[in-house]
């Protein structure tokens, strides 16, 4: 799994790219908590989940661990572009309630 | 019909493994991308809960059997690690036991929404058995009718 930031006006831009697992989440966990923190007083964070060719529950944790950190910042979250196998999943835990997919 | 076992440790380079293996594994039953997309996440999701709950990282050994039988495969995903206290506690979505490493919950509600048929066998202290059924162009034949 790889991430890649991008800043554009007020929000914060993060590509993700690869599998989702419990074996990969844990190398770009920190990665991108630090873009949040080195980004904190923008408007909102977008994560693009167009590169992310299989996803399991465990990117339901990631993605909700994000978001309580841009909240810490009063930053909202969206995702952008899930394939259908992560669509299924994120539409099955009610994760769009949180952040919209846009 | 088919049949195949693999037997691997449970570390959590083998989460991709063992999704990737199934999805092979069933190739000649002509899956849609979205059955092999259900069965790989399901697999993973077993695998995991093996991995992270059934071992706690501890190093122990991960069955999968897998059977092909008409149009439907088999999947049974063996630990013999701690076992599940409560079995039914368990499967509540959102619930889990490790609350403060970002874990959602929803593993065994995916396995149940995505596969045909689920059941799950723990007994604490000795292990915890998963097995699931899918069965391949249920929804096409649906739509036929």
């Amino acid at each position: 799994m790889e991430l890649k930031m991008n800043r554009r006006g007020d929000d914060l831009y993060v590509y993700m790219t690869g599998e989702l697992d419990e074996h990969s989440v844990s190398k770009v966990r920190e990665e991108a908590d630090s873009a949040i923190d080195d980004n904190a007083g923008l408007s909102r964070a977008i994560f693009n989940l167009a590169g992310v060719k299989f996803m399991d529950s465990t990117g339901i944790g990631f993605l909700i661990g994000r978001y309580k950190r841009l909240q810490k910042y009063g930053m909202d979250m969206c995702l952008e572009n899930p394939n259908a196998n992560a669509d299924k999943i994120l539409e099955l835990s009610g994760i769009y309630s949180l952040m919209p997919k846009i | 019909m088919n049949e195949m076992q693999l037997k691997f440790l449970s570390r959590s380079e083998n989460e991709i493994f063992a999704r990737n293996a199934v999805a092979a594994f069933v190739l000649p039953l002509n899956p849609s991308l979205s059955e092999i997309s259900d069965i790989k996440t399901a697999v993973s999701e077993a695998v995991t809960n093996a991995i992270v709950h059934g071992y706690r990282g501890d190093e122990g050994w991960i069955v999968l059997n897998c059977k092909t039988d008409g149009n439907s495969l088999h999947i049974e995903i063996s630990d013999s690690g701690r076992g599940i206290e409560d079995v039914a506690e368990a499967q509540q979505p959102f619930f889990t036991t490790l609350a403060g490493e970002e874990r959602s919950g929803m593993g065994f509600t995916i396995m149940q929404t995505f596969m045909d048929d689920f059941a799950v066998r723990s007994a604490t202290g000795a292990g915890t058995t998963v097995t699931m059924r899918k069965d391949f162009g249920a929804k096409a034949e649906a739509d036929a009718r």
